[in-house]
């Protein structure tokens, strides 16, 4: 399958009268990384939920290649191929591991489960360990772990992931990190990241926006944004 | 001794129908957090559409397919009609729905039927069985065991569905967690309906089984829901099994207080088994998402 | 000053209805104290659900057990009426009190369960303890109008003017109790559990506190009702009861004393007239069912519709202009609706009152 584009054009959303985000561009590029950067309350989170469904539009548009996702369900847009791993939560602890992962794969073709199932747990083996446990048992980073592995399991196009680090030990952020940009080169895989931590972020992305108060700030390639001394100083904090 | 197999088998074969209401109740109650009341008033209008069949054509079990059918398509379209527009309003307005709804089906079978009392047929004998002089009672009739076979297989089934189909998996995870299931694409709002009509078919079911015992009038199920009810939430009203615990538990305590005390006091003792259970486990014996409900 | 201002308008309510119910029939009257009676357990139980935010399917009960506190105590010790009356609603009151305490752990549908149950499991012990309730039959017992009304002063007259005077009583309390702190304390706990307990409201002894006054606003209209029909049986006090005070409730409009008033006429109302209707209208062989089956289909519309209830609707009608509104209580008209009632009770969670973190400025002054 080819490489598909997200596009964000002009969004205005929000929770209440009050708009968080006000008139938001951004384009990802076929398999490419763009970290989505800036300070608590920027409106990165409200920007992954206004494009899977869960926040909705006001204004402008949010494209997946040349099919609108503006103002569809969350469902619909997950069976487009968006998948969001959401911050800090996403498991359902009342199911086992297992069908939390097979959760993600109701998204694929009957033929290929199995074998995608045991690729996931070749790749997250400790997962393979724990995949009759309730899922509340796991810890936080293993539940991190879990939810981004059922969101790769869904065989998406675009991946929308939110503070992937946050919980995880640097060691597997690494890992989780490695990953991503393997999938991108390997699969094709476009993704969006968002980060706290705008210094890995960029690390491995190929391009950043920066959002302040619901506005992007900075649009450019990765190694730009960090090279740019005064907007990291003002907007990234490092 | 012959007094106390009786009275647990006759239980037994109550307690599968509470059971039963019960189970379609924990159905609603996962797939939309709304407590069905009209779920009772439901079954007997069921149990109505399965005697015109069986009046009509002689035979039981095209009337038992044709209800069991009903109640998939009722249950499906109450929960599309009047339960889908009142989602989002305060959640005591679902409730008065509900009611509402029990009210009505109740006053459309008196309109259509009458409200006189039919006698409703079983497929087997209601004659107890014998071991040499030994009587076990109604409860071991071949009816009874019908009842009590037809019960847990539907239960077995439920189980089976959830459990190991991509389908059943769907209806787990939108019970749980609607977003979560969202976000993998499930469209909940089909699940939910799907979950209705299965609590419906549960229904129909259960009036089917214990309509022979009561007879057939509009208020004909009410004391059995009241019951049903109860042995949900003594299980807890997210545990299908405990539903059906609750529903057996439910059914020879009824028995043994009818048998051994007085025909009065099943009620009462219905009662103090609910409070009793509902003070150490107040989300009922087999909770699992306590925190959840808010 | 809200007090003597409550006082003063329930005083004048008292005296128009007092007249309104000498110049009608004994039919009539015989009705109106039935609305009045009503009207006092609707009262009772929306604040129960709509102020403290407990749900009771069971109230049936406890009318139950203030209709046969009045019976016991009229017929074996001749007590006079008031008194039977207000000890009715201490033992009522004490029943939701032994409820309330049993079911503070319990939310939503468990404590819906629970009081199910209980209307169902009560009227059994009229059948159990037949010596003492009577059985089936129930207990019957009389009134008689006081001597200085004079002779030829009619009994339903008397019946109608009790049950209404009872009624002004029940509805300025409330009133009064709602703008209070316990009042203020219970919307609260409603509106936030958790929130009402970290602000150092003790949260279990405020809702068996409502369980208890609910029960014996019940415990009162049981009574009423007795005095009204001059005989109590089980058979009055059925889950169908129980569930019809539910549904006024929600169909008055929650959690408002008005609406309670609108609740009750519809209740005791409404069905004779659909009878007459269906009556009318050819349905004679069913006409029993008509009145069920249209009262059902009013709940589910009505619910549907004006989500706010009958009061809610009124509010939206009085008021000016303005977008619909989902909660229980319309927006539109909220400052008028603050002076039509006292203890209006605005769901914050509902109205968005937080989500704008603005409070209604309180007009009503």
């Amino acid at each position: 399958m080819p490489a598909s584009s997200l596009a964000v054009t002009d969004v205005v959303a929000g929770y209440n009268s009050t708009p968080v985000l006000n008139g938001v561009s951004i384009t990802a590029r076929p398999a490419t990384i763009t970290a989505v950067l800036g300070a608590n309350g920027a409106g990165k989170t409200t920007l992954l939920r206004t494009i899977s469904g869960f926040v909705r539009t006001r204004g402008g548009q949010v494209r997946l290649d040349d099919v609108s996702l503006t103002r569809l369900a969350p469902d619909h847009i997950a069976r487009a191929g968006v998948a969001h791993v959401p911050e800090g939560q996403g498991v359902i602890t009342e199911l086992t591991v297992e069908e939390n992962l097979k959760l993600g794969l109701l998204l694929r073709r009957r033929a290929d489960r199995a074998a995608a199932l045991e690729d996931a747990y070749r790749k997250f083996s400790i997962l393979a360990d724990r995949r009759r446990r309730h899922a509340a048992t796991l810890s936080g980073g293993e539940r991190q772990m879990l939810v981004i592995a059922r969101a790769l399991l869904s065989a998406p196009r675009v991946l929308l992931l939110d503070e992937p680090s946050l919980g995880l030990a640097p060691k597997v952020v690494a890992q989780v990190m490695d990953l991503v940009r393997q999938l991108r080169d390997e699969s094709g895989l476009t993704v969006l990241l968002v980060e706290q931590n705008a210094r890995s972020a960029l690390s491995i992305a190929d391009q950043g926006v920066v959002l302040n108060l619901g506005k992007v700030v900075a649009t450019a390639a990765a190694g730009e944004l960090a090279a740019d001394v005064a907007l990291r100083r003002h907007y990234l904090g490092f | 001794m012959q007094e106390f197999v009786e009275f647990t088998l006759g239980g037994v074969s109550d307690g599968v129908i509470y059971a039963a209401i019960g189970l379609s109740l924990v159905l609603i109650w996962r797939a939309t957090r709304v407590l069905n009341y009209a779920q009772g008033g439901l079954a007997m209008f069921t149990s109505y559409i399965a005697l015109m069949v069986i009046n009509a054509t002689g035979n039981y079990w095209l009337g038992f397919v044709v209800a069991l059918a009903a109640g998939l398509v009722i249950g499906g379209v109450v929960e599309r009609v009047v339960i889908r527009p009142a989602a989002g309003k305060p959640h005591l307005n679902t409730v008065i729905v509900t009611i509402g709804l029990l009210i009505l089906v109740e006053g459309l079978a008196g309109i259509i039927y009458g409200s006189k009392n039919r006698s409703f047929p079983t497929p087997y004998s209601i004659v107890g069985a014998k071991i040499g002089s030994f009587d076990l009672g109604e409860g071991a009739s071949p009816s009874a065991i019908f009842t009590a076979v037809a019960v847990l297989a539907a239960a077995g089934l439920l189980a089976v569905l959830f459990r190991y189909t991509p389908v059943g998996l769907r209806m787990r995870a939108s019970a749980f967690s609607g977003t979560v299931a969202q976000l993998m694409g499930v469209r909940v709002g089909r699940i939910t309906t799907l979950g209705w009509a299965l609590a419906g078919l549960i229904g129909a079911l259960a009036g089917m089984l214990v309509t022979p015992q009561t007879f057939l009038y509009p208020n004909s199920m009410d004391s059995i829901f009241v019951l049903g009810f109860t042995a949900a939430v003594i299980g807890g009203l997210d545990s299908p099994g405990g539903a059906i615990v609750g529903g057996l538990i439910l059914g020879v305590l009824l028995n043994y207080v009818t048998g051994y005390v007085g025909s009065n006091l099943p009620e009462l003792a219905g009662l103090a088994l609910l409070i009793l259970v509902l003070m150490f486990r107040p989300s009922g014996l087999f909770a699992s998402t306590a925190t959840r409900q808010v | 000053m809200t007090l003597a201002r409550n006082a003063g308008l329930g005083i004048i309510a008292c005296v128009v209805l007092l007249v309104l119910c000498s110049k009608l029939d004994a039919y009539r009257q015989y009705q109106m104290a039935q609305v009045a009676a009503t009207v006092v357990a609707v009262a009772g139980l929306t604040v129960l659900i709509g102020v403290s935010g407990q749900l009771s399917i069971g109230h049936g009960a406890f009318m139950f057990v203030g209709g046969y506190a009045t019976a016991l105590l009229v017929l074996h010790l001749n007590w006079p009426l008031a008194l039977a009356i207000v000890a009715s609603a201490v033992v009522a009151g004490l029943a939701g009190g032994v409820m309330g305490v049993a079911a503070a752990r319990l939310r939503g549908p468990y404590l819906a369960g629970a009081t199910l149950m209980l209307a169902v499991a009560l009227p059994a012990v009229a059948y159990q303890w037949q010596g003492v309730f009577g059985g089936d039959q129930g207990l019957d017992f009389t009134v008689n109008t006081p001597g200085f009304l004079g002779a030829s002063f009619q009994l339903t007259e008397w019946q109608g003017w009790v049950c209404c005077i009872c009624l002004v009583i029940v509805m300025v309390l409330l009133a009064n109790l709602l703008r209070s702190r316990i009042g203020r304390s219970w919307r609260a706990l409603r509106d936030n559990e958790t929130a009402a307990a970290l602000a150092g409201l003790n949260v279990a002894r405020l809702r068996v506190l409502a369980f208890m006054l609910s029960a014996a606003c019940a415990g009162v209209a049981g009574s009423l009702l007795a005095m009204t029909m001059l005989n109590v049986t089980p058979g009055a006090f059925t889950l169908a009861l129980s569930i019809q005070l539910l549904t006024a409730v929600v169909l008055g409009g929650l959690g408002s004393l008005a609406g309670a008033v609108w609740g009750g006429i519809i209740l005791v109302l409404v069905p004779p007239f659909l009878t007459d209707f269906a009556a009318s209208h050819g349905f004679s062989s069913a006409s029993a069912s008509v009145p069920i089956a249209g009262y059902g289909l009013v709940l589910i519309i009505v619910m549907l519709v004006f989500p706010a209830g009958i009061q809610g609707g009124v509010r939206r009608l009085l008021g000016p202009v303005a977008p619909a509104a989902t909660g229980p209580v319309s927006a539109i008209g909220r400052r008028l609706a603050r002076r039509l009632e006292e203890g209006s009770t605005t769901d914050a969670r509902q109205e968005g009152v937080d989500k704008e973190g603005t409070r209604w400025p309180d007009t009503a002054n």
